[in-house]
């Protein structure tokens, strides 16, 4: 039996290293422009790594049971009459549950963080319409644009509206992502951290032109954010 | 199912219940389907003729109006017609008009030829056959809807299809797989075995059984109807998230009102389950003798009754919204956008485990059977059933995460939703310790169920991914939910609805289906299922969203990739389908138990007699008594077996 243990443990490492080399090998995500995402990235890797522990036990032991113990189909004798085990029973009740209770509570802080006011804040008003947004900023003189530009390492505060249908606003570079509700305002923040384009891409199913349904983010410093509401006000 | 049961003798009908005699006035008087052309003809007709009345009576112009006519008349109307043409209402229309009935009537149940199952019967293993059928006819067509998009998305922009079609197409494909396929499928699989498991002669209400059987083919009419309705079929996702599909052409109203037959459907079947499982149960089968399937069928009745009224008020919400302008979630009319999103997703969230935990039920019969030991911690496997019940009600809201709905409920419902892994673990830890020291045979349904709980563990912890609040913001609407809900539905339901059909494949055909093919149907759908949707995790999370004809050119590769999987696995489907027919036609014939299983289905010959049980057994000890010296879950012939002689 102890020598079944090792094999079925050495499985087990076999199975997860295979995994983590799935799990880091490809980029699973955008590389994070947000400081928000960068937040989220942490809350992935431990769902990851949880996940991979999870999945190289089950799959080990249903591989290895059914490489040491299968019979022929026309074999005619039972297994042991096991009914249960009850302190094994309250084990995989209890550790599930104490790690999905991680994840909920750093899943919650991480959200909470997320939602927090950062100082002297950009707000910025996101208005879907079929099939096109438009960006509003509140602080410079209603300042309207197709482009979504934002300046780096500063807070950015979007308050989003619709005209028509429900769209939802998401950059995948920002980690972020919130749907435009007609009827009522929503909202949420992104802290870009290094310049670039990025695509803004509408998440949610809003008719003919979803697919279609796109616009440009680009991250520039301070100085050019101030150059470019200076041009648009002209 | 075609061979003959003469033994059961049927006694003459007196006067009064004999068909109109002749053969004409049989045919177009009698029950069936001519009738029921007929009378869904005419119900068309006097529909119309309501409508424009009662248009013309008020003054509303114009008098003639398509939509509305189509409405009452098509979708209302007809199928009403047909129905009490088929002959679903009459016992109980003899009943209410005072003329004589016959409680005991037998002349509908059982078949006797293949015309029986296109005939209302009111036999549980017919009707189970019946719903199977049907279902995999649908299966059929929504996974050609799919090849049809998957074809579009081989390679970026928009090359056969309209963007319109595209959305119809993968609304249409998700509707049929969800309320014509994967529900019905367990419902048919369970209306087959529950009553059999529980030594009972039928189910609690055949003729109502009946009934929720013929409501479904009018549902998957009605859905597939509606690419022939101007502007197309219905294009808002099976979602159809308001006010997106309160402004779509006429097809919408087809989904509106689809829905509400499959629903009540749904919603008669699951009362009938409870009912059986409650009152029917043989002399000593506690609740705690229930094989697992039917503890799962019984939690998922539970589901059905409690939830699925909330769909069917959010498509009525809808569809009034549409065309008596009426708002609900209009916001210029005062109504609340989000209020249809709490409404539907109140049902269809529970609807994840409607279509999951009958699952959980068969592939707890086939692991124990195929292991050859007892399920491990039954009653810990029972009471997780019931856990993931109460769970699955407070969870719905998770769906909402991006949806701008309250701040404050986000974390208490990722906190529930986490909180589902604890009873979904136990199942899943369970079946790997009923393996543990079996004698495990590698029979096909044992490779789906084995197939099945890898392919569940990998859906189970995506949803961990999807249930923490942030990840989800980044996730949500994206394809890695696609792929999370293929590998939950697909791997998930599918694979355990496969398992189900070879399991008791010998059992309702009488034949034994073909190991090498199920074999090579399971790799071959194994191997192309994981190629199609196990990327779909990637190009969802870098950035991909869900139900877009058009995407970026980084993607394009991988959707080629996913593209050819999804027509391999189409094409795995075909041996399946192969397998059974011939099987069913000419396979070896089947012994009454052929996996040595001790449920009580098994103790009947396959198939089993026209009302299940010679005599009612009696239940002495649970259902999984594998290994246990001398242990029976049942006596078949108590009486007999009281007097000393064997059974």
């Amino acid at each position: 039996m102890r020598k079944g243990i090792v094999q079925l443990a050495a499985l087990a490492v076999v199975i997860a290293v295979l995994t983590t080399l799935v799990a880091v090998v490809f980029q699973w995500l955008p590389t994070s422009a947000s400081v928000e995402f960068d937040r989220i990235q942490d809350v992935y890797w431990l769902v990851t790594i949880i996940s991979i522990v999870i999945f190289a036990v089950v799959t080990a032991i249903i591989a290895y049971s059914v490489w040491r113990w299968r019979v022929p189909a026309d074999d005619e004798e039972d297994g042991p009459p096991i009914h249960g085990n009850t302190a094994l029973e309250i084990v995989w009740t209890a550790i599930p549950a104490a790690l999905v209770l991680l994840i909920g509570i750093v899943s919650a802080v991480v959200l909470a963080r997320n939602g927090e006011a950062g100082p002297r804040p950009l707000r910025v008003e996101a208005v879907g319409q079929q099939f096109a947004w438009r960006f509003v900023y509140p602080d410079h003189g209603e300042v309207s644009s197709g482009e979504l530009v934002l300046p780096v390492g500063r807070q950015a505060q979007f308050t989003m509206r619709s005209l028509d249908v429900i769209h939802s606003f998401w950059v995948p570079e920002f980690g972020q992502k919130m749907d435009a509700v007609p009827g009522i305002v929503t909202t949420i923040n992104v802290t870009p951290t290094r310049t670039g384009e990025f695509p803004v891409v509408c998440a949610e199913l809003c008719g003919l032109g979803h697919a279609t349904m796109r616009a440009k983010a680009r991250i520039v410093s301070e100085a050019e954010f101030e150059q470019w509401i200076a041009e648009r006000r002209r | 199912m075609t061979q003959t049961h003469e033994e059961t003798r049927i006694p003459e009908l007196p006067e009064q219940f004999r068909p109109p005699s002749g053969p004409l006035r049989r045919l177009l008087l009698g029950p069936g389907l001519v009738r029921g052309a007929w009378m869904g003809a005419l119900f068309f007709a006097l529909g119309t003729l309501l409508v424009l009345g009662l248009r013309a009576w008020w003054g509303w112009l114009p008098v003639w109006d398509t939509h509305i006519v189509v409405t009452v008349a098509g979708m209302v109307a007809l199928p009403i017609g047909f129905l009490a043409g088929i002959g679903a209402f009459d016992y109980w229309l003899y009943y209410i008009s005072g003329r004589p009935t016959r409680p005991e009537d037998h002349s509908g149940h059982g078949a006797r030829s293949w015309r029986d199952y296109f005939r209302v019967n009111t036999d549980h293993k017919v009707i189970g056959i019946q719903y199977i059928v049907t279902t995999f006819v649908f299966f059929v067509i929504g996974g050609l809807l799919a090849m049809l998009f998957r074809a579009e998305l081989a390679e970026p922009g928009l090359q056969f299809v309209d963007s319109q079609t595209f959305n119809g197409l993968v609304s249409a494909h998700a509707t049929l797989m969800i309320f014509l396929f994967i529900i019905p499928a367990f419902a048919g699989i369970a209306n087959y075995v529950v009553p059999l498991m529980l030594g009972a002669p039928d189910m609690a209400f055949p003729r109502l059984n009946a009934l929720s059987y013929w409501l479904l083919p009018i549902a998957g009419i009605m859905f597939l109807a509606s690419f022939l309705a101007p502007g197309g079929a219905f294009a808002s996702g099976w979602t159809a998230y308001a006010p997106l599909s309160e402004g779509q052409p006429m097809g919408q109203t087809f989904f509106n009102m689809g829905v509400q037959w499959a629903g009540a459907s749904s919603i008669m079947t699951a009362l009938n389950f409870l009912v059986t499982i409650i009152t029917m149960r043989a002399p000593g089968m506690t609740f705690w003798r229930m094989p697992l399937l039917v503890w799962a069928n019984f939690t998922t009745s539970l589901l059905v009754v409690l939830a699925t009224p909330f769909i069917a008020g959010s498509q009525f919400f809808v569809m009034f919204d549409r065309i008596m302008h009426t708002s609900f979630f209009t916001p210029e009319g005062g109504g609340y956008v989000l209020g249809y999103q709490h409404i539907f997703w109140f049902y269809s969230h529970p609807a994840v485990y409607i279509m999951m935990l009958p699952g959980f039920g068969i592939v707890s019969e086939v692991i124990s059977t195929m292991a050859r030991k007892p399920i491990f911690g039954y009653r810990l496997m029972a009471l997780s059933l019931v856990g993931i019940l109460v769970l699955g009600f407070s969870v719905w809201a998770h769906h909402m995460f991006v949806a701008g709905m309250a701040d404050w409920l986000r974390v208490p419902m990722m906190i529930t939703t986490l909180l589902i892994a604890v009873p979904t673990g136990i199942k899943v830890f369970s079946w790997t310790a009923t393996l543990w020291r079996g004698r495990i045979r590698l029979t096909t349904p044992m490779l789906f169920a084995l197939g099945f709980v890898t392919m569940f563990v990998i859906g189970g912890l995506s949803g961990i991914y999807l249930g923490s609040v942030p990840v989800d913001i980044h996730a949500s609407d994206t394809y890695f939910v696609v792929a999370h809900i293929h590998y939950v539905l697909f791997g998930g339901s599918v694979f355990t609805i496969f398992a189900g059909i070879y399991y008791w494949f010998p059992k309702m055909t009488g034949r034994m289906y073909d190991e090498r093919l199920g074999k090579l149907h399971f790799w071959t759908t194994f191997v192309s299922f994981n190629l199609t949707f196990f990327p779909m995790h990637y190009v969802g999370l870098r950035g991909m969203p869900r139900r877009v004809f058009d995407y970026a050119e980084a993607f394009g590769d991988l959707n080629l990739v996913i593209s050819i999987a999804s027509f391999a696995l189409g094409a795995s489907t075909v041996i399946f389908f192969y397998n059974m027919v011939t099987s069913w036609a000419r396979g070896p014939v089947a012994a009454a138990n052929p996996w040595g299983a001790h449920s009580l289905e098994w103790q009947v010959s396959s198939p089993p007699p026209i009302f299940n049980f010679d005599e009612i057994p009696q239940v002495v000890a649970g259902p999984y008594e594998f290994g246990v010296p001398g242990a029976r879950h049942a006596i078949m012939s108590p009486a007999r077996e009281a007097e000393g002689v064997p059974a």
